[in-house]
């Protein structure tokens, strides 16, 4: 318990996802908060990757900088993403005064 | 010992604001949560040896979609509470799927790390944290790098194109027409009678 290793890491980051998961599931409808609920998953992807590159330094033939590398890169996907999301909100908006996700099967076939 | 304090300080400080962005009535209050999830994140960074990424982290979420998320919440005029309504009715589902989720993750998580007690590897010495990141970036992920930039490009494009509009009625300035304007189609002689007045 003194010492902090990978898996209290690991378990910040199982938790941060669930809270994500169940943020998706209870604000079915308010599809701000939704993208909120993806940046939060992210995040604790991006903990795991850091955490798993910080405390694996010394495995066989890895490069000790991938995982960092890498949560780099999700950062940058996530960043993106929530560029597009809003830019896509804001358009649903502008054509219906309002942003309630249950409408947005409208265009079914 | 200051290391075990601020891990549980910054752990518990992170979970707590991401149970308030979900719960919070207010999509406003949820952001600053988010922020404060994001700074809580980023000390975990720099207490596993992660630095520059903690700072990425609050450069890139804190500075740029932090901010975009709370523009867009002020900006688009919703009935939050309409919103929120159904809250309490997808709890039991959404609650049950969180607990067997969180479950398997700690099973596996436990079985499989759980004998490992090792402390957070510092790196070699003489090398930080940014230099390391620095050596790979640009030469074993360069492709990927420039990916990730064309990742970036698309995004913005598109947001652009996505909220881009012709609207009418706005009074707007054609620069082109400006300069193309001569004597002859902006100027009207008029010979005034008097009495009358003009047209």
């Amino acid at each position: 318990m003194m010492i902090i290793g990978l898996s209290h890491y690991l378990a910040v980051a199982a938790i941060l996802f669930t809270i994500g998961v169940f943020g998706i599931f209870v604000n079915r409808k308010n599809v701000i908060v939704i993208l909120m609920c993806i940046e939060l998953i992210l995040l604790a992807v991006n903990i795991n990757f850091v955490s798993f590159s910080t405390h694996m330094t010394d495995a066989v033939g890895s490069n000790p900088m991938a995982g960092q590398v890498f949560a780099l890169f999700i950062l940058t996907v996530a960043a993106a993403e929530a560029a597009v999301g809003l830019a896509i909100l804001v358009v649903y908006f502008r054509n219906r005064g309002n942003i309630n996700v249950e409408n947005i099967d409208l265009m079914k076939g | 010992m200051l290391t075990v304090i601020s891990f549980y300080l910054l752990a518990f400080t992170s979970i707590a604001s991401a149970f308030m962005v979900v719960s919070s009535k207010n999509p406003v209050h949820s952001v600053m949560y988010l922020i404060l999830t994001f700074f809580s994140a980023a000390g975990l960074f720099i207490l596993m040896g992660a630095e520059f990424l903690a700072l990425l982290i609050i450069m890139v979420y804190v500075g740029a979609v932090a901010v975009l998320f709370l523009f867009v919440v002020m900006m688009l005029d919703v009935d939050f509470a309409e919103l929120k309504q159904g809250f309490l009715s997808y709890l039991p589902v959404g609650a049950l799927v969180a607990i067997i989720l969180l479950l398997e993750m700690l099973m596996v998580g436990a079985t499989y790390f759980a004998g490992e007690t090792k402390t957070v590897v510092v790196r070699d010495a003489g090398i930080t944290n940014l230099e390391a990141f620095g050596q790979v970036l640009y030469t074993d992920y360069a492709g990927v790098f420039e990916a990730a930039g064309f990742v970036l490009l698309v995004a913005m494009i598109g947001a652009i194109v996505l909220t881009l509009r012709k609207r009418d009625g706005v009074r707007k300035q054609i620069p082109s027409e400006q300069i193309a304007r001569s004597k002859e189609t902006g100027l009207k002689m008029v010979d005034i009678e008097p009495g009358i007045g003009i047209e």
